[in-house]
């Protein structure tokens, strides 16, 4: 085993996603799967091989600092599933 | 018919003012009319404002103002920003997302006078190589209904396919503009990173997505990348390019060039129709006076585990942002902002997305960082590696596509590893950034299409597109699907 169900509880509680008994029994063997097929990798031995987190390597993407016009406020807030004036409304966060 | 035509006829005709881009608009509309349910390529369709992009054509044409593009009928794959027009990435978390902007791609087809006819089906979130995931329907491919479009660009593969519209945009992540354009028998390209701007691109894996075009030949697929390429301030991992025209080496002679056969193509799994396509394809390059050599990518092998590693990775990051807060789907029973959060996400994505940000957090979660991810980072470099090494040995690679034909809908659906490996010949050019074209290579005996992919170094689509245009002059494959 790769990942036990407990694990997946916990990786789901960082993900912000909650599962029914029987999905998460799923997940878990679809992910046990996988992660055993990814097991491949360590027949390569990467000890001196830097890694890429970019095909290109562009670095330093510098512009000139000033302010260009950004969308309006109710344009954006269009979208939003609650809004109340110029502002985004959630769930009360303080009891 | 006109929807059946190319960019570049109907560009003619539209110069000699022998049509209008009116008339294009309504005959594409016919043809969606007849064959749309079967097909069931696009999740929106906007006829009233293609009529109106139209009309600013006829007078773009009138005034002389003409480009390429000025009155074509395209779709757009619905995870690039419409302004105005919804763009649900097929999720239920974006079902009624209006994007308040155009994402660079459409500002520069808009500023060309082409056409949007509609927002064509994916993959959810661009995850999945079927279209299959979409969270509102199944798109059937025009070839044979029973069977799958690819993905997961699927949508944009099918309408070009079907002459439900002129040529398309996707984006590819790890095969998903050429595996369904290998699929479907039309041509797909994937830019080299950096290429196209990917800005109001719903972001994926944003180390690996590119945009690309969907065409009906390669002169097309040419035409449209040089509409959408070039630098693009809003998009910091956008290469500093020129503008250029990509179709400009097209009709010149390939005679000497150096094509690259991988041995470790031929691996297992390779369907043998597949492989007397490739090998039949092989020969036509000798036969245009090309010289094919035996190369090697010793760690192709490596690539889908190096793939599902990193584009969950970058996934569950990216996918972060749909909390229920500023847009897209918010869970209105919930009491407090965890649960908000938890049941929004949990109810707002389907089964593969949440598969996909499940392994992206474990694997780039406390303890499992160095093991997977680092792992795979650094494995990428040696695919990297791979492809510059066989570039100085020959010009341009070739591959399958995919190892199989269209498989069936509903085969792979329940065991997502195998999905994963059907992308084995795609995904190696996302790792290492490089440009490929998909093109119909054959058709199998079950009338299925068979695509050929040519890889090429970095930024170097004007010779790609020379060398595939050379190939499909030669191959001369007239077959259109039966709806």
């Amino acid at each position: 085993m790769k990942i036990t169900k407990a694990e997946v509880a916990h990786v789901a509680k960082l993900a912000r996603l909650s599962f029914s008994e029987k999905e998460m029994e799923l997940f878990t063997e679809q992910l046990n799967q996988i992660l055993l097929y990814m097991e491949k990798l360590n027949e390569l031995n990467t000890q001196h091989v830097k890694p890429t987190y970019h095909a290109l390597e562009l670095t330093n993407v510098m512009r000139e600092d000033k302010v260009k016009p950004s969308l309006a406020t109710q344009k954006v807030l269009a979208n939003a599933p609650q809004a109340d004036k110029d502002m985004f409304v959630v769930p009360r966060v303080i009891n | 018919m006109l929807a059946a035509k190319t960019i570049h006829e109907l560009h003619d005709l539209l110069v000699k003012k022998e049509i209008r881009p009116q008339e294009i608009v309504e005959d594409v509309f016919k043809r969606i009319e007849a064959v749309e349910d079967k097909v069931k390529a696009y999740l929106s369709l906007t006829k009233e404002l293609a009529l109106k992009q139209a009309e600013e054509a006829e007078k773009k044409i009138l005034k002389g103002e003409v480009s390429p593009l000025t009155g074509i009928s395209l779709a757009i794959k619905d995870n690039i920003c419409t302004e105005g027009i919804k763009t649900t990435c097929a999720s239920k978390m974006l079902e009624n997302f209006v994007p308040p902007y155009d994402a660079t791609v459409i500002k520069a087809l808009k500023a060309e006078g082409a056409v949007m006819v509609g927002k064509t089906n994916m993959d959810e979130f661009a995850m999945g190589s079927s279209t299959e995931n979409s969270a509102f329907q199944i798109t059937h491919n025009p070839w044979d209904l029973d069977r799958v479009p690819g993905g997961s660009s699927g949508g944009s593969a099918a309408a070009v396919a079907a002459d439900e519209c002129i040529a398309a945009l996707g984006s590819d992540t790890g095969g998903s503009i050429r595996q369904p354009a290998g699929f479907c028998g039309v041509v797909g390209v994937k830019p080299t990173y950096g290429c196209v701007s990917r800005f109001g691109l719903v972001a994926f894996a944003s180390s690996l997505d590119q945009i690309g075009p969907l065409a009906k030949d390669v002169r097309d697929a040419a035409i449209l990348l040089s509409a959408i390429a070039g630098h693009d301030p809003y998009d910091s991992t956008s290469a500093p390019l020129e503008k250029k025209d990509y179709a400009q080496k097209i009709g010149e002679e390939i005679k000497g060039i150096k094509i690259g056969v991988p041995k470790e193509a031929f691996g297992e799994g390779l369907e043998e129709e597949v492989k007397t396509t490739l090998e039949r394809n092989i020969q036509i390059f000798s036969d245009l006076g090309a010289e094919v050599i035996e190369v090697s990518l010793p760690h192709l092998e490596y690539a889908v585990a190096v793939y599902y590693i990193i584009a969950p990775a970058e996934a569950s990051s990216n996918l972060a942002r749909y909390d229920g807060v500023k847009y897209g789907f918010r869970d209105k029973e919930a009491g407090n902002l965890i649960d908000m959060y938890c049941q929004t996400r949990s109810k707002g994505f389907g089964p593969e997305v949440k598969r996909r940000i499940m392994l992206g957090t474990y694997v780039l979660s406390a303890g499992y960082y160095d093991a997977y991810y680092k792992k795979a980072s650094q494995v990428r470099t040696l695919i990297k590696e791979d492809f510059l090494n066989a570039f100085k040995q020959c010009d341009f690679i070739i591959t399958p596509v995919s190892p199989t034909p269209a498989f069936k809908i509903g085969e792979k659906t329940d065991d997502p590893l195998q999905m994963y490996l059907s992308d084995i010949y795609t995904i190696p050019i996302n790792l290492a950034g490089v440009p490929a074209i998909s093109l119909p290579g054959g058709l199998s005996k079950d009338r299925l299409p068979i695509g050929l992919q040519i890889i090429g170094p970095h930024f170097s689509e004007v010779e790609l597109f020379k060398v595939a245009y050379q190939f499909e002059q030669a191959l001369g494959m007239k077959e259109k699907p039966e709806l």
